[in-house]
């Protein structure tokens, strides 16, 4: 499982980066949500994956066993993926309103706020 | 150990945010409370200052968790310093805006994200937790996506595209740190942190973990070579939200990067290198910049990288001096930089443009608002007793001290670009015969105002230009201030004692 999830991370990252390193507009959000998607599981694995241990405390015990799944890397995935999905919503209207407003797509080709006004 | 007071300011500034919202077409009662919510914002941040310099750091465990557990905020003399001069530039901001910001601006909503925003950074200068400083920047980053593109022309919209990237980035960065982080140690709480990574056997990984930080918040922080976000966006939104944005955005950045490498990773050789190297590049790439800009807001947009440098410098030669000088000039820079941008925004409402080869004779034709423009701008250059003489003077004093010539260098070719570019730009604009220019039809000119409007723009700009002459008069109790805040930092014992009570 941490194998199959070490090279899922690794993929995500790489694929995340190339896709922002492509000229074109929507890769370059397509990159950011697989990079968060990346960092993300990469809490997840850091956590410590245990397998069918949940953090609850039994009627009849007062407090938690030896071994139990971690439930502050899933609190810290929520918050992040709820962020995330803010800020992408608001990437992916900007970059609609930006094709709207330069007409293109092409990044470099956005060299307004360079103009020497 | 709870004291409820602490969150104060941030839960003010949520409060004004929410009233705000309740009053969303009413333009002038959204200024009314914008101001006056200011104004008692600036009160109760003064207080928690005077608490903390009273009765030592204050901290708070939110919902009676107790740390290491739950979420912390703390209020150091560093917090409640940099809480007080959020208040104070959030003040200026607000009452620049209702001179300047346009009523369709206001009918987007902007005084209650400019309000949300100012809650984003004094909820960042004041937590404990390393993953809550993760989600106040997420505040203080989709506040500001959405200044910086309100109004939606193409440069904005251009700018925004850079500055939204380069966050985004930023953060993911910061987020991919805080896992390893966590996978390390086991813990969030940035007290509980110092501790834990000191006991850590693996120092590989803890040196890759601080140098995603240090890449993460440096991308925030605008330091060489992660800046090229900073002078695409932040000369084209309005002169207020250039202003808040140039104040304080970037400070933030420093702030944590003082915080995290002074608390958590205390840098060892290689790190005060890199940190030391980036610090003079910044100076240097910053100035140079900004020497060869026409556009008066690119100019400071490139000052701020420049100064930013004088910042890091004070966390690359490591101690209490140099770092008592960077938390100086993070002070001074605080407030004249976003005093510097209403400035821009001032000339800009008389001439109707930005560019310095177009621009000219202000001075013939403002003699007064000249002579008061002149106190930022002399400010900044440092010119004894003005307030950048003294950080300098501290961070330079710290590099003798560590006998680092190379930075002593850097610092003095740093303030020699600052003091041309100033020349420059002041024989430009204020000296210079000026050319009649052609009136702009979009444009509403300072003289078609209303007086309220034209009390409200000057008024803020003079009160940030006494504070800075304070900050330069007053500089003994600032540095004494300083001194506390560096030695704090210095020796984390009290801090980690206050959070965790051991």
């Amino acid at each position: 499982m941490e194998i199959l999830l070490v090279i899922i991370i690794g993929l995500l990252y790489a694929a995340g980066i190339y896709m922002m390193l492509r000229r074109s507009l929507v890769k370059l959000i397509i990159g950011l949500i697989l990079l968060g998607n990346g960092a993300n599981l990469l809490i997840f694995l850091l956590g410590k994956i245990v397998k069918g241990e949940p953090p609850i405390i039994a009627d009849t015990e007062k407090m938690l066993g030896e071994i139990y799944a971690d439930p502050v890397p899933q609190a810290l995935i929520l918050t992040a993926i709820v962020i995330s999905f803010g800020l992408q919503a608001f990437a992916i209207i900007l970059i609609k309103r930006a094709y709207k407003v330069v007409k293109t797509d092409d990044l470099d080709e956005m060299n307004a706020t360079d103009e020497d006004l | 150990m709870s004291n409820p007071y602490i969150v104060l300011p941030v839960i003010f500034q949520l409060f004004v945010a929410v009233v705000l919202m309740f009053s969303w077409n009413r333009k002038n009662l959204q200024k009314l409370i914008s101001v006056i919510g200011s104004l008692i914002a600036l009160l109760i941040s003064l207080l928690l200052l005077l608490k903390v310099n009273q009765e030592g750091i204050q901290a708070m465990q939110a919902g009676g968790w107790v740390a290491p557990f739950g979420i912390t905020f703390v209020a150091d003399t560093f917090s409640a310093l940099l809480v007080l001069l959020t208040a104070i530039a959030g003040l200026a901001v607000s009452v620049f805006s209702v001179g300047s910001i346009r009523n369709a601006r206001i009918k987007f909503g902007y005084f209650p994200i400019l309000h949300l925003l100012i809650m984003g950074l004094s909820g960042a200068f004041l937590t404990g937790d390393i993953f809550n400083l993760y989600v106040w920047f997420e505040i203080i980053i989709i506040s500001s996506f959405v200044l910086l593109t309100i109004g939606g022309e193409k440069a904005q919209i251009e700018g925004a595209i850079k500055y939204v990237t380069m966050n985004l980035l930023a953060s993911v960065i910061f987020l991919t740190a805080i896992a390893i982080l966590y996978g390390l140690t086991g813990s969030l709480n940035m007290a509980d942190l110092s501790i834990q990574v000191a006991a850590v056997e693996n120092r590989g990984l803890v040196n890759v973990t601080a140098i995603l930080f240090l890449i993460g918040f440096g991308i925030k922080s605008a330091v060489f070579p992660l800046y090229f976000w900073l002078p695409a966006s932040y000369h084209t939104p309005p002169p207020a939200i250039s202003a808040i944005f140039g104040g304080l955005l970037t400070k933030v950045g420093v702030y944590a990067l003082l915080r995290v490498f002074t608390l958590i990773f205390i840098p060892d050789e290689f790190l005060t290198w890199v940190i030391s190297i980036m610090a003079m590049l910044t100076i240097l790439t910053g100035g140079l910049g900004a020497l060869i800009q026409n556009n008066m807001r690119k100019v400071f947009s490139y000052l701020i990288i420049c100064h930013i440098g004088f910042m890091l410098a004070g966390l690359g030669i490591y101690s209490t001096i140099a770092i008592a000088g960077a938390v100086f000039y993070l002070v001074h820079d605080i407030m004249v930089k976003t005093n510097l941008f209403m400035v821009s925004g001032l000339i800009f409402k008389f001439k109707g443009t930005y560019s310095m080869r177009l621009l000219g004779g202000f001075y013939k034709e403002q003699p007064l608002l000249s002579l008061l423009m002149a106190i930022p701008l002399f400010s900044l250059v440092g010119i004894p007793p003005l307030s950048g003489f003294w950080g300098k003077l501290l961070l330079i004093k710290g590099a003798i001290a560590s006998s680092n010539i190379l930075m002593i260098a850097f610092i003095i070719l740093g303030s020699f670009l600052t003091l041309f570019i100033i020349a420059k730009l002041w024989a430009a604009v204020f000296w210079k015969d000026g050319a009649e220019l052609p009136r702009k039809k979009h444009i509403k000119y300072f003289e078609e105002l209303k007086p309220l409007k034209k009390k409200a723009m000057i008024g803020s700009i003079a009160f940030l230009s006494v504070i800075s002459l304070g900050i330069g008069f007053g500089a003994e109790w600032i540095m004494r201030l300083s001194m506390t805040i560096a030695e704090n930092l210095m020796d984390p014992a009290p801090y980690i004692q206050a959070v965790l009570g051991i």
